[in-house]
């Protein structure tokens, strides 16, 4: 980095999302859309293809344990075929 | 109207290739408007023909088939004619005459390849559009872009050589050159489904992908990571809808990339290993094969082309504006290049199929398709592969590049020529999102299809937000994978450490075995020439010069013993 973009930093004005507490704002929102659409599930008649499907919310947990699963599958497998950057120029 | 101006016999794909062609002839400052009249002239013009085959020639007992419009073949080409046109607009501040002429030529003979009515024009078209390709890595002028260069173009003629083998092999048992669906039964049919196999990038076939597209220009990586892999699916789509395989090939080929995806540094990279992941959702519609999958096959492809495009537009002007792609230098970009983080998260949010998007009008196809034929399974793993999706391109791209810490770096907005393709392709993500009517009247098969059902729009806003809370979570408490540059071993690996070291050790083992036959028969020789020489050298006993007078004594010694025996 060089010394004048420090200063162009230094003298830039803050962003919105630049305020944690802004990110908190977001995340609330996150959750209060998630309670919202999970909550939906009482509303409305559904025609599901699977028995599954019954479940109230089961896409909004199924998304939320897939999402989990590939990340840590993702760090696993990290382990497994991770090599340094000029692996293949040796 | 150009159908009244232009004749039928000038197909469109020679817009594109002869005009891309005639590109170093035309001065620079008017080549641009040139460049961007060819496509837009060459999609009016397709237009013009009504459903049928044109340009039919004899070639010993085949007809070829230049051309071939109908309803799949038409909904492929307007979109690569709409993807060139967006293209050059992106790379209008491009000045390399050779990634000008390869980025309006290969497209065209992409075009050809969709348009051809018989498995010769096919492969004539096939392989060039894998020789014009080539040129767009070259145009990365690096050393590892050569490399990567030379491994795609032998696996992409070899695919080539696999159509070869097959159509001749399919025409010698058939007596036909037709492109129509194919019955996967016979070894001829087996090798032109492997030839498919390989440019569509089927699992462990797929690395060529990640390989070689990133090591393309900025300009040149978008422009790759359309047209072959949707060459291939059209062609599966043509030859090979219905094939059961093509199912549980299409479900592997959309979850193994999600994994890699997630500890990909590289965003290029993150982004051709989406291409295999979406890839795999067409391919599973064709397997079904139904007209609504079919639909949802075409669809899929048409929008994908332009939010996938999109996705690889807004990280090629970080690349352009930053000089780096990887994660783990990114972060904080939207404060230099607000608009790009826009359209970027437009992309993301059409990837993901969020509701009022294209990928959700057009992934419910398949989805639905899939349910109406009660595959479970293979419905629980699309799902599966949703949430992957929207982790790496949804939510990775543009959270790691814009986001995330702040890199400290800052730069200029995209250029104009960039701004404007992102914003136009930003527009028909939304636009076919909100109002799909037109996309859905270009598909292949009539259909009642309507996707804006309360369940349809709840079921996914669920998967798609908490998929979200788990991100936002995972992050929380650190548990996140962190971006780290490093190289991830695929199945390139075996091309290239595993064979070159294979054939080292065999070369090694050669070596060894050549040492000690040459040893061991040189032993052998040494030993017969020191006989030899023992006998006949100068010491020998058979050399040995001998006295004159043993020479008359023995002359003596034989002249009596002749006498003798003549007494008798």
């Amino acid at each position: 980095m060089t010394d004048e973009t420090k200063q162009t930093q230094a003298g830039e004005k803050a962003t919105w999302l630049d305020n944690p507490k802004h990110i908190d704002y977001l995340v609330w929102a996150l959750v209060a859309l998630c309670v919202l659409v999970a909550g939906a599930d009482f509303f409305y008649v559904k025609h599901p293809h699977f028995d599954v499907e019954h479940i109230r919310n089961f896409y909004g947990f199924y998304g939320f344990a897939c999402f989990v699963f590939i990340v840590f599958a993702g760090k696993l497998l990290r382990k497994l075929v991770m090599r340094d950057e000029g692996y293949y120029d040796r | 109207m150009i159908a009244n101006v232009l004749p039928l016999s000038l197909f469109p794909a020679l817009i594109l290739i002869v005009g891309g062609m005639l590109i170093p002839l035309v001065p620079q400052s008017f080549r641009k408007v040139y460049m961007l009249a060819l496509p837009v002239v060459g999609l009016l013009h397709f237009l013009s023909y009504p459903f049928g085959s044109y340009g039919e020639i004899s070639l010993f007992d085949f007809t070829l088939s230049i051309m071939r419009v109908d309803g799949l073949s038409r909904i492929f080409s307007a979109i690569f004619f709409i993807a060139t046109a967006l293209n050059i607009i992106y790379a209008w501040h491009v000045r390399d005459t050779l990634q000008q002429v390869t980025s309006v030529v290969y497209p065209g003979t992409a075009l050809g390849g969709v348009l051809a009515g018989d498995l010769i024009t096919l492969f004539v078209f096939w392989e060039l559009a894998a020789i014009s390709s080539v040129f767009l890595i070259w145009a990365g002028r690096t050393e590892r872009a050569i490399k990567a260069s030379v491994r795609y173009l032998i696996i992409q003629v070899g695919s080539g050589v696999l159509l070869l083998g097959g159509l001749i092999l399919y025409a010698h048992d058939t007596g036909s050159i037709a492109f129509d669906l194919m019955e996967l039964s016979s070894f001829p049919v087996l090798l032109i489904f492997l030839a498919f196999g390989v440019k569509s990038a089927f699992p462990l076939l797929h690395n060529w992908v990640q390989d070689s597209y990133p090591e393309s220009t900025v300009s040149g990586t978008i422009v790759l990571s359309i047209f072959t892999t949707k060459l291939a699916v059209y062609s599966l789509a043509r030859g090979f809808a219905g094939t059961e395989q093509l199912i549980w090939i299409g479900a592997i080929m959309t979850l193994f990339p999600i994994f890699f995806a997630v500890i990909e540094d590289n965003l290029r990279r993150v982004l051709t290993y989406s291409i295999n992941n979406q890839v795999g959702f067409m391919v599973v519609a064709i397997g079904i094969g139904t007209p609504l999958a079919i639909n949802g096959a075409a669809g899929y492809a048409f929008c994908n082309i332009i939010f996938e495009g999109l996705l690889f537009m807004s990280m090629g002007a970080v690349l352009f504006r930053t000089g780096t792609i990887q994660a783990s230098e990114l972060g904080g970009i939207y404060k230099s290049m607000p608009i790009t983080a826009f359209f970027c998260i437009i992309g993301a949010l059409s990837i993901a199929a969020f509701p009022l998007f294209a990928g959700f009008v057009t992934k419910g196809l398949i989805i639905d398709a899939v349910s109406g034929e009660h595959m479970i399974w293979i419905w629980a793993i699309l799902l599966f592969a949703s949430a992957g999706v929207l982790e790496h391109a949804g939510i990775k791209i543009p959270y790691f590049a814009f986001f995330a810490h702040d890199s400290g770096k800052r730069c200029e907005e995209a250029p104009p020529g960039m701004l404007i393709a992102m914003g136009i392709s930003a527009v028909l993500c939304i636009g076919i999102g909100v109002y799909p009517a037109p996309l859905f009247a270009l598909l292949p098969f009539p259909m009642d299809y309507q996707p804006y059902t309360t369940a349809h729009v709840i079921t996914q806003l669920q998967l798609l937000l908490f998929a979200i809370l788990a991100f936002v979570v995972l992050i929380r408490v650190g548990v996140y994978p962190p971006e780290i540059r490093s190289t991830n071993l695929d199945t390139d690996w075996f091309y290239r450490k595993l064979t070159p070291a294979g054939l080292s050790v065999i070369g090694r083992g050669l070596n060894v075995a050549r040492q000690w036959i040459s040893a061991s028969s040189q032993k052998r020789l040494d030993q017969f020439i020191g006989r030899l020489y023992r006998l006949h050298g100068p010491e020998s006993t058979l050399a040995r010069s001998w006295p004159a007078g043993h020479m008359a004594l023995w002359i003596a010694i034989l002249l009596g013993v002749t006498l003798i025996l003549n007494y008798f």
